[in-house]
């Protein structure tokens, strides 16, 4: 077999070229300065830089708080879907445009917005304050400014494949005697499970590289409220590129393995769904 | 598997017969309101906020925000910024979408995956990565110092750096929508004598041209907000290189709280226009992406 199929449509090598061409030039080719950078870089150095107690400390904040900010995204966002696809209610069709607010708005906005509405004095953080909840500063500041920026990614992926479920299997089931929780469990998360682990995947994989939003809410002490995007902005500000590198090598590689998850959850979903119609 | 719209379910639960009504109504009272509290929460409050603190000190202190020279700077940079990587990422998403949806090659969908990876990649490594290439201490940097060229800390690195995180936003939209239209009418028309740029022109760009108005709208929101990715290349000279997100950052550290949210109104009006455009497009078409 060749390269390409035949086909009698012109341009192929024209926008293929260029296609690759301005991929290796913006994207392919700076990664690879990185990867260059990391192994040129002294490798006790590189360890140094990737296993100090600053950089474990951020790891785990920016894993833990992704991974805590993308299940809330999980059960909220199939709550929101499930609300904009099965119910009909007055400007429905506003709040399903607005879902892809924190999608388009820049995240510096988010984060000071956020952190405006959560800090000591904010809208909502005088009435945490009396119980000793702080919000803006805190990890806590963090989830949340993750969890807005992964809303979109969940409820853009559970929405359609929640407008797949075949009601009058629904129907079927419920005239035969089952009963509300068993219908959900076993007629409808099936056909949603696929696209509700790529939403979340996806909304994780956006909340560990975030940093716009964050730094704003976060209060950067290190530590304690450092995520790893920063750590990485400071080595770079102190000329250490190769300890930068050497991080940013890190998150690449979470990234890549992320990627590879979405696609292999998305292959899952469409196998599921023919299956079903078979 | 092109989703539908919604409606249809609404109106099909509507003729649907009330099993345990109240339930049901129970059921649809308790959706409705969480994700309500939710979203009011997480985003109608804060989006409110950035135009309460903008105007909090009435009008007159809002339009004189503006009048600051390093903010208008900030404005004119980003204008600049869009103006050159939303038309050269148009082009390129144009092509991709051409290549990919109109032929069948190997390694297609390795190729849409690395189409895709600026938006898995964390925007500061988006910055950083040309900090290595054409930073002092980059590959190029002595080089580029030598003959006096300046990358990083000045536009082209603002520029190479967005276009970078922009990267994939046109094509993503144009990608399914021409893999759903099929070929059959650009086949017809080369069939029956055309050229390739005249098919492109007058078949299949009017077929696809409300995708590329939103594809082309959206890596404009992108271009114009990203915060991380440029703020690691800018050097945050101000006046000179710092775009809109960044001066907002400088504004809101120095606690000019109302001009800090008053340029930061300008941007959320760009995202609520987004969406604007992005709904209509929908609605003109019937048709909903997939992310």
């Amino acid at each position: 077999m060749s390269f390409r199929q035949p086909s009698i449509l012109p341009g192929f090598g024209l926008t293929f070229g260029f296609t690759t061409f301005f991929l290796g030039a913006v994207v392919l080719l700076p990664l690879t300065a990185l990867v260059v950078r990391t192994a040129m870089t002294d490798w006790h150095h590189v360890w140094d830089v990737v296993s100090s107690a600053r950089a474990l400390a951020s790891y785990r904040l920016s894993f833990g708080a992704s991974l805590l900010a993308a299940s809330i995204n999980a059960v909220f966002g199939f709550i929101i879907a499930w609300t904009l696809v099965r119910y009909d209610f007055p400007g429905r069709k506003i709040i399903d445009a607005l879902i892809d607010m924190p999608f388009a708005l820049p995240t510096a906005v988010s984060g000071i917005a956020l952190t405006a509405v959560f800090a000591q004095n904010g809208w909502f953080g005088k009435y945490l304050e009396p119980f000793g909840i702080k919000v803006a500063y805190t990890w806590i500041g963090i989830v949340i400014a993750l969890t807005l920026i992964g809303l979109p990614f969940v409820v853009r992926s559970v929405q359609p494949a929640l407008a797949e479920v075949q009601r009058d299997l629904e129907d079927a089931a419920e005239t035969l005697g089952a009963g509300r929780f068993y219908v959900f469990l076993r007629i409808i998360l099936p056909t949603v499970l696929p696209s509700l682990a790529t939403g979340f995947t996806m909304a994780f994989a956006r909340a560990v590289g975030e940093y716009g939003s964050v730094i704003f809410i976060a209060g950067n002490l290190p530590l304690k409220t450092e995520i790893t995007p920063l750590l990485i902005v400071i080595r770079l500000e102190e000329f250490d590129y190769g300890g930068a590198a050497a991080l940013g090598f890190v998150m690449l590689l979470i990234s890549f393995v992320m990627l590879l998850t979405i696609n292999l959850l998305q292959a899952w979903g469409r196998r599921r769904l023919v299956g079903d119609r078979r | 598997m092109a989703g539908h719209g919604s409606n249809v379910h609404s109106a099909e639960l509507a003729s649907r017969p009330g099993r345990d009504g109240l339930m049901s109504a129970l059921a649809r009272w308790a959706f409705i309101s969480v994700s309500l509290a939710f979203l009011a929460a997480l985003l109608f409050a804060p989006l409110a906020t950035v135009f309460v603190t903008a105007f909090g000190k009435g009008l007159g202190a809002y339009f004189a925000s503006f009048s600051d020279s390093d903010t208008a700077a900030a404005i004119k940079l980003t204008l600049i910024t869009a103006a050159i990587v939303v038309p050269l990422n148009t082009i390129f998403g144009l092509a991709a979408s051409w290549a990919i949806a109109k032929f069948d090659f190997k390694g297609k969908s390795f190729l849409i995956t690395l189409i895709d990876l600026p938006i898995a990649v964390s925007p500061v490594i988006s910055g950083l990565v040309y900090v290595l290439m054409f930073g002092l201490q980059g590959w190029f940097g002595a080089w580029l110092q030598e003959h006096n060229i300046s990358i990083i800390f000045a536009l082209p690195g603002i520029v190479l750096a967005t276009l970078f995180v922009t990267f994939p936003y046109v094509a993503r939209e144009l990608i399914p929508l021409m893999e759903q239209l099929g070929n059959d009418e650009e086949e017809a028309a080369i069939t029956l004598g055309a050229g390739g740029w005249m098919t492109f022109f007058r078949v299949t760009l009017p077929k696809i041209r409300w995708g590329l108005v939103y594809g082309v709208i959206l890596c404009n929101a992108r271009a114009m907000g990203e915060f991380g990715a440029v703020s690691v290349v800018s050097g945050h000279i101000r006046g000179l290189t710092n775009t809109m997100p960044l001066h907002i950052e400088i504004l809101y550290n120095e606690y000019a709280f109302v001009s800090a949210f008053a340029v930061a109104s300008l941007l959320t009006l760009l995202a609520v226009a987004t969406l604007v455009i992005k709904t209509l497009v929908e609605w003109r078409t019937g048709y909903r992406r997939r992310r």
